[in-house]
């Protein structure tokens, strides 16, 4: 695996790092390093003292407000100069001008963040950053030399010599060190904060939910569909057919004819209703998630006993994600667990949508196993919710759902 | 005796079907309406014997028929109501037997009505005051209180729930096929076990039931 930082290649390779051309690189970041930040903190000295001095003149405003936006012009190098160490892309933090020319550009640069961060980062970098580059060059560099050659004055002095020559093969440790820090530094400092870059990583965000709450209302319309269309014409066809039936002669083959009409009619309806109702429940919708569970135990097979308190609705998707919860984890009780009775608890506390579902059944519910429990977390991860369930051999099973109603 | 009957069913079939039969046993209709404002509209311009009506309607698509139905009995404690649901939901049969009635209250599924002369047996005995709920409903509350109610033989659970049908003693023991002196035995056992005390006729022991089976 190749390294994709100095960092890395000198943490992953000690000793093969001393081949490649990483402590090269990270020399060549410390000294352009002195250099460039030795030029522009005298450039931008000479240009604050003249502002300073030629303020009463007027002109000095200008210069004033070239050094605050200098910030843009220096770590616009600085992020250049970071590929040397740490080719990851440093995104620029800025934003597009809101108007075109100057005036708008100045006006944008003036009110970002963005602006001052690095206004402050290369006031850092003046002060601290480029002394220190200087300082463990001349650490790593200059000093093993200097040991070196002080024999040559004084004979007795040989074991400066060994320590000299110990010292030498540490320096691109030390200057790959530095260098590694300096650049996470600057990393951290320049790097666009989740507000500027951030809108494409909420976008992303947003949209896995919103791709659920698509899908359930997807759900209410389909049920919406159903309940208006099929259904109702169903009913009514059944109506017709009994009313033709009290047309017709009692225990005539027409009548028995028509009562077996019915009783498939009736048939049809009943499994388009379980049908609809497996689609979305109607009364999530109408009386929210203690009704809809409320009904859903009273057609289960297992004996469960609901303690649902809410203070008032909750969101629409927090309810269909909640009630979805339920219905599957009840579901996979009555399947596979054995149970005889199962609790279903719910509270709202703090914003968060707190579920439990327990069954005394034999347990052993293993998430790699069936797909009915990754369907569950996968549903409440997209609501942006917990999911954690303890299920020993020998059981009980509880399962645990948090689901944040911001 | 016919009755008058204020109707109120969004799909403009089934209301026609609904018309159909009511009038073809023999009552009236005066206002069919698809909308809960019309509903409410209607039944204050014709005080009709009974209302009937769906749960979904516009003018929210959600429970506005229900709801109409309840600021109706509001205005009128003792207006009949018969709601005619496409499904079976605990918590609106649970809120309509809340209303604390004295007198008729009706929830069955909409397929009932297609069983034309039950369904306008059903319509008469709300219409009169009695308490008539869907068997589905029964059947869903009896599940719910398994507790108690494993006291009692299955026999006994048999009697209970066509009692909380609205039977009387007399009809159960024909359904049955028992004599109504067996019935009687089986309702005061029943009686004995859930700890119910029922003034014997009519709706008020449907009430009590129901009461015992919601709680």
């Amino acid at each position: 695996m190749p390294s994709r930082t100095a960092w890395q290649a000198l943490a992953q390779h000690p000793l093969g790092f001393l081949a490649s051309a990483w402590p090269w690189r990270a020399l060549a970041y410390l000294l352009s390093g002195v250099v460039f930040g030795a030029i522009a903190m005298v450039t931008l000295l000479i240009m604050a003292a003249t502002g300073l001095v030629s303020l009463i003149v007027g002109v000095g405003a200008v210069l004033l407000l070239a050094v605050a936006l200098s910030g843009i012009v220096v770590t616009r190098i600085e992020r250049h100069r970071l590929r040397l160490v740490d080719p990851d892309p440093a995104p620029d933090p800025h934003r597009a001008p809101e108007r075109p020319g100057l005036r708008g550009w100045l006006d944008t640069r003036l009110r970002e963040p963005a602006t001052w961060r690095e206004l402050s980062f290369t006031a850092v970098s003046m002060t601290a950053l480029w002394w220190m580059d200087l300082l463990v060059l001349a650490f790593a560099l200059g000093l093993p030399p200097l040991l070196m050659t002080s024999p040559m004055d004084d004979p007795r002095a040989w074991p400066w010599l060994v320590i000299g020559l110990c010292l030498l093969p540490a320096a691109p440790y030390t200057i790959t060190a530095w260098a590694g820090a300096r650049a996470a530094l600057t990393r951290l400092i320049l790097a666009p904060r989740d507000g500027e870059l951030g809108r494409e990583l909420t976008e992303v965000r947003a949209s896995r939910a919103r791709l659920v709450d698509a899908f359930d209302a997807e759900r209410r319309r389909i049920e919406r569909d159903l309940h208006d269309g099929a259904q109702q014409r169903l009913v009514s066809i059944n109506v017709m057919l009994g009313l033709a039936g009290l047309d017709a002669e009692p225990g005539s083959p027409v009548a028995r004819q028509l009562a077996l009409a019915q009783g498939e009619v009736t048939l049809a309806v009943n499994e388009l209703r379980e049908l609809s109702r497996g689609v979305h429940p109607k009364a999530l919708t109408d009386h929210g998630l203690d009704a809809a569970v409320g009904n859903l135990t009273t057609r289960s097979a297992l004996p469960v006993t609901v303690d649902i308190r809410l203070p008032y609705r909750l969101p629409a998707a927090v309810e269909s994600t909640g009630y979805f919860v339920v219905a599957e984890a009840l579901a996979n009780a009555t399947k596979h667990s054995r149970a005889t009775q199962a609790e279903v608890h719910a509270r709202l506390e703090a914003d968060v949508l707190t579920l439990t579902v327990r069954d005394d059944g034999v347990g052993g519910a293993d998430p790699a196993a069936g797909t009915g429990l990754v369907g569950l977390a996968d549903r409440v991860a997209a609501a942006d919710g917990r999911l954690r369930i303890s299920s020993p051999a020998g059981g009980p099973t509880l399962l645990r759902v948090e689901l944040p109603c911001r | 005796m016919p009755l008058n009957i204020v109707l109120a069913e969004d799909s403009p079939l089934l209301r026609d079907g609904l018309v159909s039969v009511l009038t073809r046993v023999g009552h009236q209709v005066p206002a069919a309406v698809g909308d809960a404002d019309a509903l409410i509209a209607a039944a204050h311009e014709h005080d009709p014997d009974i209302v009937i009506t769906d749960v979904r309607m516009p003018p929210g698509n959600a429970d506005d028929g229900l709801r109409a139905a309840v600021a109706l009995r509001e205005h009128r404690p003792t207006l009949p109501i018969l709601v005619l649901s496409q499904y079976i939901e605990q918590s609106y049969a649970t809120h309509l037997l809340d209303l604390g009635s004295e007198t008729g209250i009706g929830y069955l599924l909409k397929d009932r009505v297609s069983a034309v002369t039950q369904f306008a047996s059903a319509v008469e005995e709300v219409a009169a005051g009695a308490t008539v709920m869907d068997p589905e409903v029964v059947r869903q509350l009896l599940r719910r209180r398994q507790d108690p109610l494993r006291r009692l033989t299955p026999r006994e659970r048999e009697v209970l729930s066509l009692m909380a049908e609205g039977r009387t003693n007399g009809e159960i023991a024909r359904g049955l096929y028992v004599t109504e002196a067996a019935v009687n035995k089986h309702v005061s056992s029943i009686l004995q076990k859930l700890d119910l005390r029922l003034d014997g006729q009519g709706h008020r022991r449907v009430l009590a039931v129901l009461a015992y089976l919601r709680a």
